[in-house]
């Protein structure tokens, strides 16, 4: 090894120690971790895939993940829905002068605790709360509805996250467009929703699905917010993790749904790696 | 009608946007003790309330020390790594960058069980300085990627030029390259403070007696809604779009120019 390759390793060395300490080796103890299986309360180390047979065979798990998938994508795509827009707006009629602040101010409420936005949510949501009361102002309902604890509240709480995610990432994607694209195709006889069909939409598709991508990931792995908003009656794959952890403390299930969630994830990448741009944010 | 009709969308994703924390602001002012309307006030009786509570108070303190004690940290060995690997020529330099942004692509919650398992089995136990543990390896990756994204050939020039005229390596380092890359520097430096102040999963998980301000509140939660809570949260809120402020108006900013 050169001197120079020394001197590298070196300066490498710290955080690659730090990643394999905190990060790798957590990771594989967690992997084996789901081959083990709880007797009573002592740990047993038998190289099963109990776990995992358990997930297809127990209701409640198996339906978890059902309702963790159904949210995530709902999220998805009325985050995309909206945030298009908004990320067009802004990219096209506020000035340029303008833009950047309407784009940072579009944003700024994401720096917020997943605990403190939820918290939010819950007050606006309550039965006594503005919503409500805005609601028999006008005199569209006579009495409160019911929005906060259900599934409607947690939808709507990662919507607002990641409706302000997604206009990032697609105005990000927007603004690189050369106008000369748009005038070319009018040139060439498209009307408005022609030239967005087949030109300005499939090149944002990068941005699109880039944002769409990162949505998932974080929707699907959140804890705090279908904890705080979402009801009784129905548990995600993060809130059945962490019972798992507290009242029975059966680490190797909890191991289990962990690695299952992480391969769902694998497999949202793979889907959309084509159009994926991660490195351009 | 058409014309108006974006200025109209813009409005109503505003309002969609700041409603809940506009709420959130509003009636941590509220006289009384429920944050729903009709609205009493303004009082400052809530603030009191919280500058008060001594389990708030450490909770902050503790919240001040994980976040600037994990983002040093992170910010340290990103920088050394981005340096290690954009001016030496390393093998598996490619595999040793993808170990580094690895933790990227897993969910927190993931992160912190894989930590709490081993922390536990290993009788370790967890305490403030597991969850400062637990926010460096998330904020490692993005300090290390910020900061290696911005070493260019620029900055090479500098460092040869100081290297031919006799400076050694560490001298290099901190004259030279630590000097030119500060603003890159301090954006994720001040990008993990954001992070690590407004997370809960991790800090959940791996803390036991001393906890962070999000987990705080978190067990404040379990007594329902209060204008006390509207209190922390909106101070909670404020602190991170103080930093995020701080960044675009500064560093950014210049950035561009």
């Amino acid at each position: 090894m050169s001197k120079d390759q020394v001197r590298g390793w070196g300066f490498v060395t710290p955080a690659l120690l730090w990643t394999i300490a905190f990060f790798i080796v957590p990771f594989v103890v967690m992997g084996a971790m789901s081959l083990a299986s709880l007797e009573g309360r002592t740990l047993v180390w038998d190289l099963s895939l109990a776990n995992y047979a358990k997930l297809l065979e127990k209701k409640y798990l198996w339906r978890a993940i059902l309702v963790s998938l159904e949210i995530t994508l709902t999220v998805t795509v009325i985050s995309v829905v909206l945030a298009y827009p908004l990320a067009w707006i802004i990219a096209f009629r506020v000035s340029p002068r303008w833009q950047r602040l309407a784009l940072l101010l579009a944003i700024l409420p994401f720096w917020t605790s997943y605990v403190v936005r939820s918290y939010a949510w819950l007050l606006v949501l309550a039965r006594e709360g503005v919503v409500n009361e805005t609601l028999m102002w006008i005199g569209a309902i006579a009495e409160p509805i019911t929005l906060a604890n259900t599934r409607f509240a947690t939808v709507t709480g990662f919507v607002h996250f990641f409706v302000m995610l997604l206009t990032l990432t697609i105005y990000a994607n927007l603004i690189q467009l050369s106008p000369n694209y748009r005038r070319a195709a009018m040139d060439l006889g498209a009307n408005a929703f022609q030239t967005f069909r087949h030109v300005i939409l499939p090149l944002t598709l990068p941005g699109i699905v880039t944002g769409a991508f990162l949505t998932f990931v974080l929707c699907i792995g959140d804890y705090v917010t279908p904890q705080i908003l979402g009801g009784n009656t129905e548990l995600t794959v993060p809130q059945v993790i962490m019972v798992q952890l507290g009242r029975r403390a059966d680490f190797p299930l909890a191991s289990a749904l962990a690695i299952v969630l992480m391969s769902i994830v694998a497999l949202a990448y793979l889907l959309s790696a084509r159009w994926l741009r991660l490195d351009r944010l | 009608m058409m014309r108006f009709l974006p200025w109209a969308y813009l409005i109503a994703a505003f309002v969609f946007i700041y409603l809940p924390v506009g709420v959130l602001v509003l009636f941590s002012f509220q006289e009384g003790s429920l944050p729903v309307p009709p609205f009493n006030g303004p009082s400052l009786q809530w603030y009191q309330t919280i500058l008060g509570d001594e389990d708030l108070m450490a909770a902050l303190r503790n919240s001040i020390l994980v976040a600037f004690g994990s983002s040093a940290v992170a910010v340290a060995l990103g920088f050394l790594a981005a340096y290690g690997l954009a001016r030496h020529v390393l093998p598996g330099s490619a595999l040793i960058r993808g170990l580094l942004i690895a933790p990227l692509t897993v969910s927190y919650l993931i992160v912190g069980l894989g930590l709490l398992i081993v922390l536990t089995r290993s009788g370790f136990g967890v305490s403030l300085w597991t969850a400062a543990i637990g926010h460096v390896v998330i904020n490692l990756p993005l300090a290390f990627a910020i900061i290696y994204a911005s070493m260019g050939a620029q900055q090479q020039n500098a460092e040869r030029a100081a290297r031919d005229l006799g400076a050694s390596e560490p001298k290099v380092i901190v004259l030279v390259t630590i000097p030119m890359l500060l603003p890159s520097i301090a954006a994720a430096f001040f990008l993990s403070v954001t992070l690590s102040w407004d997370e809960f999963i991790i800090s959940f998980l791996l803390t036991r007696f001393d906890v962070t301000l999000p987990v705080e509140i978190w067990s404040l939660l379990r007594s329902g809604l209060s204008p006390q809570l509207n209190a922390i949260g909106s101070f909670v809120f404020l602190i991170s779009v103080a930093v995020v402020l701080l960044l675009e108006l500064t560093i950014f900013r210049k950035g561009r120019q």
